[in-house]
């Protein structure tokens, strides 16, 4: 009587918890692009100057900076991961403005000083003006030599708004303004020219200022320019793709209606076929699906495409576990062993053969997770975490349920586990 | 339902063994012939998938597509209200963008998928796949090695290189286009294949602990009984994921539904190399090791 009201209650505080939380949950799981449309493009970072190399730092920085250029662009929640030695993966949901964030993002504003020297005169274009960029030829600062995010706004003598500028080398600045004395060093961004000033004197503290008569706010676009621009490596994309939000949720709803069906059919067909041994099976992946959601929100992973697959599929494998245990328990029946002795005999041998299959599966998990990239390494992930919440579910909590049963007589015959008297053996 | 009978697996191994070999074989040909039908995943170019409130025919497409200039190597494919356009070429962003506004045209409402990869991407995420491929044998041999034997280990592996090729073969055969949710899916076919080889394998494993085998037919008669015994396990099991696969299959999304084919393929290969490959193979193995050692030597089980 004690067991039968504690498998009570254990299924009822279950079913409670479990109908009580799930909307919350599903509210709650983070949906990768593929899902809730938005955009994902690979970059591949090369050095700004030929000859350079790729450093793990530059690397990180330029993420860094990536995501603080999307955060800018008031995108949710950009996902900026660096990949091998060389790559960056950048992933924008729920953008609107997919261009123009695109142009931002792969088109560092980059900051470079230039000077006339050794310059042919350009000739003048049709409207007469001369564009300063044939004007300035050569760079003498590139972007990569300016302190990343040490631009600030500040006040010149005047009291008029300027953006102040450091630059890493001391030495190198010094050398340049020491030959350009008396000529213009030009401050560009992009392709625009700031501004020109004539060298007075060379410059020792590595310290430049742009001036001009900017008012507060134009100061401080151009100081977020610089700082935003000053990437550290240069990008090109390698891979782009863009789901529009439609198509996305229409994915999605197809894909779990398809694993509605299927886990239904799966349902009936483990009642059908082992009875009250089935529903309990069938308790059990409920749980084990319930878990997975739990762990998907707690531990903040994506959900993607390929792991709403993974996730239908592996409560296939889940099954597995459930099917070996029950088939074992009916053949240690057939054998003549009573049913108590049965259920014992079945869930001890059928764990070690769940847990054999379960860890060369594991295997193949762990090897797709640390080689494979984008879907591959979410489809791994998803797959080692359901096996590992099959084993808890399916089998340490599907064994606990049936013993309960067991030891409480409500499961004392053969034929409540589908098996035939006829087809007992006596031992 | 249950079977009280043992079957003569090794029996009908022998025609598992040539329909399989054939199979490889054939694989093989089309393989080296024609290679297989990569998706925009493995080719330089890209993939718009786009999806409308209403069904669109191709030469409605083709005219919008001839006015932005990316006619060249488009190619048109209308479903139901969606339409996929494949081009050979990347497109740049401009490009996308003018794609997008002239399909807006038509259609208020479209939405988009775009997906550009370059070459050398699609030939990394390639070679990745067959480095995992490897290295999850080499793991796959050291764990059953250590658990079971080397040769369930050998027979094993045969037994998943088999599978995964066979649906590489299909594919090959039938054209399917092969994107990077193949190789998920034939890694997934890998560990499903070792799943269920594993489990026949512990009860082969368990048999042999009772008493010793002397002869081949010792060896035979608890190949055929073990299998025999799993096969209820393995029919169910096979089903089941076969269920959740082939409605994925039916009903899910179009980026997927060449996975559930894979799946769907490789879930009866792997359910049918259990049976007729792998422990068959195992049977070989071992027999040859009766054969060498001196019958006065005791076996080892």
């Amino acid at each position: 009587m004690k067991r039968i009201v504690t498998f009570i209650i254990v299924v009822l505080v279950s079913i409670a918890v479990m109908a009580g939380t799930s909307p919350a949950l599903l509210d709650n799981v983070r949906l990768g692009l593929d899902l809730k449309g938005g955009f994902e493009i690979l970059y591949e970072a090369q050095p700004l100057e030929q000859g350079q190399k790729i450093t793990r730092e530059s690397l990180i920085r330029t993420a860094e900076s990536l995501e603080k250029r999307a955060n800018a662009l008031g995108t949710s929640e950009p996902e900026v991961t660096t990949e091998g030695t060389n790559r960056i993966r950048l992933k924008i949901a729920g953008v609107t403005n997919e261009a123009e964030v695109r142009k931002k993002m792969k088109e560092p504003a980059s900051l470079t000083f230039r000077s006339a020297e050794g310059c042919k005169t350009p000739e003048a274009g049709k409207d007469g003006t001369v564009d300063p960029k044939d004007l300035y030829c050569k760079i003498e600062l590139l972007g990569s030599d300016f302190v990343e995010n040490g631009a600030q706004v500040g006040m010149d003598n005047l009291n008029r708004p300027q953006i102040d500028i450091k630059v890493k080398d001391k030495k190198k600045f010094a050398d340049v303004t020491k030959r350009l004395v008396g000529k213009e060093l030009a401050i560009f961004l992009d392709d625009t020219l700031l501004s020109a000033p004539t060298v007075n004197q060379e410059l020792t503290d590595g310290k430049a200022s742009i001036t001009g008569n900017y008012t507060m706010d134009e100061a401080n676009q151009i100081r977020d320019t610089i700082n935003l621009g000053a990437l550290p490596l240069k990008l090109t994309e390698k891979y782009s793709q863009s789901v529009g939000a439609t198509l996305g949720m229409q994915s999605l709803h197809k894909t779990i209606e398809a694993g509605i069906i299927a886990s239904i059919l799966i349902l009936i067909f483990m009642i059908g076929m082992y009875r009250l041994p089935g529903v309990i099976a069938s308790f059990g992946l409920i749980a084990h699906t319930w878990l997975l959601i739990l762990v998907f929100v707690w531990a903040d992973f994506t959900l993607t495409l390929p792991g709403i697959a993974a996730f239908i599929l592996g409560i296939g494998m889940a099954v597995d576990a459930n099917i070996i245990t029950n088939e074992r328990i009916r053949e240690e029946m057939r054998n003549g062993k009573s049913v108590m002795s049965a259920v014992k005999a079945g869930n001890k041998s059928s764990f070690r053969t769940i847990l054999d299959s379960n860890i060369t599966t594991i295997i193949v998990g762990a090897v797709m997770f640390a080689f494979g990239t984008g879907a591959v390494k979410g489809f791994a992930l998803v797959l080692i975490v359901e096996i590992v919440l099959s084993i808890l579910t399916n089998v340490y909590f599907t064994h606990y349920l049936l013993n309960l049963l067991v030891k409480a007589g409500v499961l004392k015959k053969p034929k409540q586990f589908g098996v035939k008297e006829s087809d007992i053996r006596a031992l | 339902m249950h079977f009280k009978k043992d079957y003569d697996f090794m029996k009908m191994s022998k025609y598992a063994f040539i329909f399989s070999i054939v199979l490889t074989i054939a694989g093989i040909i089309t393989l080296s012939a024609f290679g297989l039908n990569y998706g925009v995943d493995f080719q330089a170019g890209s993939n718009v998938d786009v999806k409308l409130s209403k069904n669109v025919t191709k030469a409605e497409i083709e005219p919008l597509l001839d006015k932005i200039h990316l006619s060249d190597g488009a190619t048109v494919a209308p479903g139901d209200k969606r339409v996929n356009i494949r081009f050979t070429k990347e497109l740049n962003e401009d490009q996308s963008e003018q794609l997008k506004s002239a399909i807006q045209e038509l259609d208020k409402t479209a939405s988009f998928e775009i997906n550009t990869v370059d070459t050398e991407m699609a030939k990394e995420l390639g070679r990745n796949a067959i480095y995992s491929v490897l290295i999850s044998c080499i793991g796959i041999i050291i764990y059953v090695s250590i658990r079971f034997e080397w040769r369930f280990a050998l027979a094993a592996i045969v037994a998943l290189l088999h599978d995964a090729f066979m649906v590489v073969a299909v594919f090959s055969i039938f054209r399917l286009e092969v994107s990077l949710t193949f190789i998920v899916a034939v890694l997934t076919i890998i560990g499903y294949s070792i799943n269920d080889t594993i489990v026949i394998f512990d009860r082969i494993r368990e048999n042999l602990r009772f008493g010793k085998q002397k002869t081949k037919d010792d060896l035979k008669a608890i190949m055929n009984k073990s299998v025999s015994q799993m096969l209820m396990r393995s029919l169910y099991t096979a089903l089941t994921v076969f269920i959740a696969a082939f409605f994925l299959f039916l009903f899910g999304g179009e980026s997927i539904k060449m996975f559930s084919l894979a799946m769907v393929i490789g879930l009866l290969f792997g359910a049918y190399s259990s049976i007729f490959i792998a422990s068959p193979l195992w049977l070989v193995f071992k027999s040859k090791q009766k054969t060498s050692a001196k019958p006065a030597k005791p076996s080892k089980a």
